[in-house]
């Protein structure tokens, strides 16, 4: 492999966080040649900038820190025989002709500072690429381009990472967990939140971190805000905020924080471009690829898990879908094909689900997002116009991603194969 | 007289508590469920934070050496055990659960390194 051999590998893992180490542990504990590859100096990804607790309370079973987590989890995956490749950045991915035998090989394009250019061909691959931010770019706030603006994983990485304080005064664009996790980081360092600014009427973030990221240090929430200007030449100098009415901002309630610093939390993308060229099909709602019940993508012997495949808020969801797509790896690569597959929809008030497809054989785990905020929900999952799977829920908001596990018998009992509509009802 | 605001961390619904009354006798409104009850009593009592933070080491090339207090700590004494860690020099290597500062000014409080940088 790296000594530059052409030996063909079972599974090739593109991405080292939470979900490439998960799966990987899976795949090599089951006897299949494994390479994860991560093209950071060290594995664990997005979790290694998270130094916060509140990580792994299902998946180890104990309250880690981001770091924690990530070392436990690399730990694991070598002890299984997973071989880790740092350093390295996957290029390009393809679909290499001729086949060999059943498995048309995938070929993966990467290149480290150690070893230059080089190629692996592998059976299958798990893309785990794991997801980006959301920028400026991606919100219209005019101004011009001072120095102070981030994202808030940039400000993360730089604070957690490499040791810097960016400012002296800040303030949160966008109320999701990073940017609450951030105004307490900011705050433990000496530097003064002046506001979080949300477009919405109620926060995206989780309530513990409202609680105690925000009010423990009494940090304004400004809800149905939107930020109007940025103001500063060279350096950030204030906001301007504008209280929104029926959805239009009232200029005249319009007020400004002065601040050196704005951290944009609005958001993650999943990190598709290797995808994309690829080949591989995405869904425009969630960002990441179309998959079916093993969550295999449209190119046969291609899988997702993690942020790749749509954004979590817990790690321990997203090592959870990665071991799941592990043991969908092993399934295939030891020849089992699939029989049957009914499809998923997103039905009345649900945004998307994942899988796009159910196994009628076995139980299903489907992960979905609502489309709006609601007080006792009931999910209740319709096949053929009939009732056949209804749960009730406390509270669902878009921001917390349902679980939901279809056990095998009720799909059993409903002898149908129509589509399988997921809704959310309010009371 | 006690007259705070807290929000339950209990579960995603997120009540907003409404604690007034005496600090042993509360009268605590708005919760959905008991959890939130004894959640408010902790938070008037004895409210404790779990803190992170990331400390410099002594190689400025090297990633910052995040860590922990092992329990939490009481709120009223996180800024001084904060200023703790940031004076405190770090020496390379360090090991997942290897002490910083051990017995924080004689709390029992522990803080650990949460992360292995060579
Ligand atoms: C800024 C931020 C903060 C978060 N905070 C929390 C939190 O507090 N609590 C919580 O539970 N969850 C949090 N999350 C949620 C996060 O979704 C999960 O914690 C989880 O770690 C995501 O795992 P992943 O493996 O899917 O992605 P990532 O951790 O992003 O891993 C993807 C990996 O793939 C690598 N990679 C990408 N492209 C290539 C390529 N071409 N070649 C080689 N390698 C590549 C990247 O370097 C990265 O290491 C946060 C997410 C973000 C982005
Ligand atoms: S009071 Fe109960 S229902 Fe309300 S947030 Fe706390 S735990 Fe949840």
């Amino acid at each position: 492999m790296s000594d530059g051999s052409f030996d063909i590998i079972e599974v090739v893992i593109i991405g080292g966080g939470a979900a490439g180490l998960s799966a990987g542990r899976i795949t090599a504990a089951a006897g299949l040649t494994t390479a994860v590859i991560e093209r950071d100096s060290c594995a664990g990804g997005i979790l290694n900038q998270c130094i916060h607790n509140g990580f792994g309370l299902r998946y180890f079973r104990e309250e880690l820190t981001g770091p924690e987590y990530a070392e436990k989890a690399a730990e694991r995956a070598t002890e299984a025989g997973c071989r880790i490749f740092t350093d390295t950045t996957v290029l390009e991915l393809s679909v290499s002709e001729p086949g060999n035998g059943k498995y048309k090989l995938k070929k993966i394009l990467c290149c480290s500072p150690e070893y230059g250019v080089m190629e692996f061909f592998a059976k299958s691959v798990i893309l785990a690429m794991g997801s980006r931010e959301r920028s400026r770019g991606n919100l219209a706030i005019s101004g011009h381009r001072p120095a102070g603006v981030f994202t808030a994983g940039a400000v993360q990485r730089l604070m957690n990472i490499n040791g810097y304080v960016p400012g002296k005064e800040a303030v949160i664009i966008g109320s999701g967990d990073v940017g609450l996790i951030m105004a307490r980081r900011l705050s433990w360092a000496g530097v003064k939140v002046k506001g979080v600014v949300e477009i919405m009427p109620y926060p995206a973030g989780l309530p513990r971190n409202i609680a105690q990221c925000l009010e423990d240090f009494d940090i304004p929430l400004h809800l149905s805000c939107r930020t109007m200007r940025i103001n500063g030449r060279h350096r950030v100098e204030s906001v301007d905020i504008a209280p929104l009415e029926n959805g239009r901002p009232v200029l005249n309630r319009a007020f400004s924080l002065s601040c050196d610093t704005v951290l944009m939390s609005v958001g993650l993308i999943p990190e598709n471009e290797l995808s994309k060229k690829a080949g591989v099909a995405l869904n425009p709602v969630t960002g990441g690829p179309v998959v079916d019940s093993r969550l295999m993508t449209g190119i046969d012997g291609i899988f997702a898990c993690g942020n790749v495949l749509h954004i979590h808020d817990l790690a321990d969801y997203v090592s959870a879908e990665a071991e799941t797509a592990g043991k969908h790896v092993i399934e295939y690569l030891g020849g089992k094909v699939k029989r049957g597959e009914i499809k998923t929809l997103p039905g009345a008030a649900v945004r998307y689900v994942i899988p796009g497809g159910a196994d009628p054989a076995s139980d299903n785990t489907f992960y979905m997002r609502s489309a709006g905020v609601m007080e006792r929900a009931r999910i209740n999952i319709h096949q053929d116009g009939r009732l056949i799977y209804s749960r009730p829920l406390k509270y669902v908001k878009p921001a917390e991603m349902l679980k939901i596990e279809l056990p095998q018998a009720v799909l059993k009992e409903s002898h149908g194969s129509g589509v399988l509509e997921f809704s959310l009802l309010a009371g | 007289m006690i007259n705070e605001q807290r929000i339950c961390i209990g579960c995603p619904a997120g009540c907003r508590l409404r604690i007034s009354g005496e600090k042993n006798n509360l009268e605590i409104s708005g919760n959905r469920c008991a959890k939130g009850a004894e959640y408010a009593c902790n938070e008037i009592n004895d409210p404790r934070r779990t803190v992170t933070a990331a400390a410099l080491p002594d190689q400025p090339d090297r990633p910052c050496c995040p860590v922990k207090s092992d329990r939490p700590v009481p709120v009223a004494i996180i800024g001084r055990l904060l200023a703790g860690i940031y004076s405190t020099p770090v020496k390379l290597p360090v090991k997942r659960g290897e002490y910083l500062i051990r017995n924080f000014a004689g709390t029992d409080i522990n803080v650990i390194f949460t992360r292995t940088v060579n």
